[in-house]
């Protein structure tokens, strides 16, 4: 019953469904137009609100407009906004109109696996102890797994994602010129503490994390690591990985028999 | 059995103002957050709400379960709001007459709902799903809305009142709701409450609204929740509790968020005009 005003709402060229009405008799496109500007208007906001620094790359009148075209490509399927917004970085990146800005996707990437962060469950981190305690025995090291904290994504990129977003957290007019947009970064996005941090990781550790992430034995995880960059310190990388609580746990995979 | 909300005034509590609530501790009788909003595994949202809720009671208000929809409301919702009203034991549980999402679709507003016997079977058909999975009374709120169904057989308030007397639910009655609605159909706002079965009254919320006109250039204001409580509203609102006595009532501002301390101003005024609306103490002899 509700379906032709579903239909009309995202539509601004579908006809104003038949059997609404006003107390004046007036033409009740004007007051569809509310409903239909709260729905579309609400639904960017929600876009903006996730991703700041991709608005203020491309100015807010560009920003609403693609938004706009993606709210109605793709509205949410759940009343969760915090889950809204998943593939804007896929589109944001076939989004021809804003094809110049070519890091642009990838910022709304370090967006998204910020609101990620923010939202994960709270973990306990793994204690330096426990993982002294994982790592003394040589022979086992190699076989050890690493379990992450919910909120740890890795975010890999062609561009200069973490330094693009981080010129926009000061006040004022972010500071652009000293930066390489096509120096390839990756940053390591979690939560620590109640805060969301962007940390800037080198291509080694990026893959050590990225094979960690993926359930990589630690021998396995290191050799990638160290295809990357023969000098690969694996204490230099775990500590910060261990103080930040980015892992919640070291140990040997559970066996099938 | 859950606490009542204290026939108090309360606010609509924002993220931006989490630091200033636990810094000063306004004076404020209950605290409302929208249950979409804290759908989330953990971080700051749930820490921050764990500390308020420490302090003060809450009232849970839901805007996505979409009670005026075609389908029944969506079970893993009702899951996380079961959730949700077990780790924070909230005294209220409200939510809104009007649909939200179609055909798997989200759509974030309050949509209006035509008021037929089969809209009224299907209505009272979710509120008692929802009622029978959150194991609590629910309030179902008045909406505001900016267009009628001309199949419509029913008025708003005889609508209202056939949920409440089938369902048990109570009324949140919003009484910006009122006076929008009231002036966008050219109602009498006054009539429209006298009409209510107003014994259900379990809390009423207050907010602000914008003008616009319609296609007719008459006067059709939006519930924009972005702006101070009109000195209509309060008139209605005085009026009401006049009738009713006190009843737990929340200042709503959810766009253009002022500070905290212009927002708490909001709320005492609706607290001095509970506190003038309280029976005078009966003396023992």
């Amino acid at each position: 019953m509700n379906r032709p005003f579903a239909a009309a709402l995202l539509e601004p060229t579908q006809a104003v469904p038949q059997g609404l009405c006003a107390w004046n008799g007036s033409d009740p496109t004007r007051r569809l137009a509310v409903y239909r500007n709260n729905v579309l208007s609400s639904l960017i906001d929600a876009l903006a609100d996730l991703c700041p620094v991709v608005q203020a790359l491309v100015g807010e009148e560009f920003f609403r407009a693609m938004a706009g075209i993606h709210v109605r490509q793709s509205p949410p399927r759940s009343p969760v906004l915090a889950h809204y917004g998943g593939d804007f970085p896929a589109f944001i990146e076939a989004f021809e109109p804003a094809r110049s800005v070519r890091y642009l996707a990838d910022v709304a990437r370090l967006e998204l696996a910020r609101r990620r962060a923010q939202n994960a469950a709270d973990t306990e981190g793994l204690t330096a102890e426990r993982a002294q305690a994982a790592l003394s025995d040589p022979q086992r090291v190699p076989e050890l797994r690493l379990r992450w904290h919910p909120s740890v994504t890795l975010l890999r990129s062609r561009y200069a994602v973490a330094s693009l977003w981080a010129a926009h957290q000061t006040e004022g007019e972010p500071e652009l010129e000293h930066i390489d947009p096509d120096q390839p970064q990756s940053a390591l996005v979690l939560r620590h503490a109640f805060e969301v941090l962007v940390l800037p990781v080198s291509p080694a550790s990026a893959r050590f994390i990225e094979a960690g992430l993926d359930s990589a034995a630690l021998g396995d995880a290191v050799a990638a690591a160290m295809q990357v960059d023969a000098a690969f310190d694996l204490t230099g990388t775990l500590g910060p990985l261990l103080s930040y609580d980015a892992l919640t746990g070291i140990e040997l995979p559970t066996r099938n028999a | 059995m859950s606490p009542k909300l204290p026939t108090q005034a309360g606010l609509g509590l924002k993220p931006e103002h989490f630091q200033d609530v636990l810094r000063t501790r306004p004076g404020v009788g209950f605290f409302e957050v929208h249950a979409e909003n804290y759908m989330v595994d953990g971080g700051p949202l749930h820490q921050a709400l764990t500390r308020i809720r420490a302090e003060y009671p809450l009232s849970l208000h839901g805007v996505g379960l979409s009670l005026g929809g075609d389908s029944p409301p969506d079970e893993a919702h009702l899951d996380r709001l079961a959730k949700l009203i077990d780790r924070y034991q909230p005294a209220a549980f409200s939510e809104h007459l009007a649909w939200s999402s179609h055909g798997g679709v989200f759509f974030n507003d309050l949509l209006p709902v035509a008021y037929t016997a089969a809209t009224l079977q299907r209505v009272c058909e979710h509120v008692d799903r929802v009622q029978e999975r959150l194991r609590r009374t629910m309030l179902l709120e008045n909406p505001s809305t900016y267009v009628e169904f001309s199949h419509s057989t029913l008025s708003e308030t005889q609508f209202l009142n056939s949920v409440m007397q089938r369902t048990g639910c109570g009324l949140l009655l919003d009484v910006n709701n009122v006076h929008v609605s009231c002036v966008n159909h050219h109602r009498d706002a006054r009539r429209y409450i006298d009409e209510l079965a107003l014994d259900r009254v379990g809390q009423i919320h207050l907010a602000g609204f914008t003008q616009d006109t319609d296609g007719a250039g008459d006067p059709l204001l939006i519930d924009s929740h972005g702006a101070p409580v009109d000195e209509a509203v309060w008139t209605l609102y005085a009026a009401l509790l006049s009738r009713l006595g006190p009843v737990p009532t929340l200042l709503e501002r959810d766009n253009d968020v002022p500070s905290l301390a212009t927002l708490v101003g909001e709320a005492h005024r609706a607290a001095a005009l509970l506190a003038d609306s309280a029976p005078a103490l009966l003396c023992a002899a």
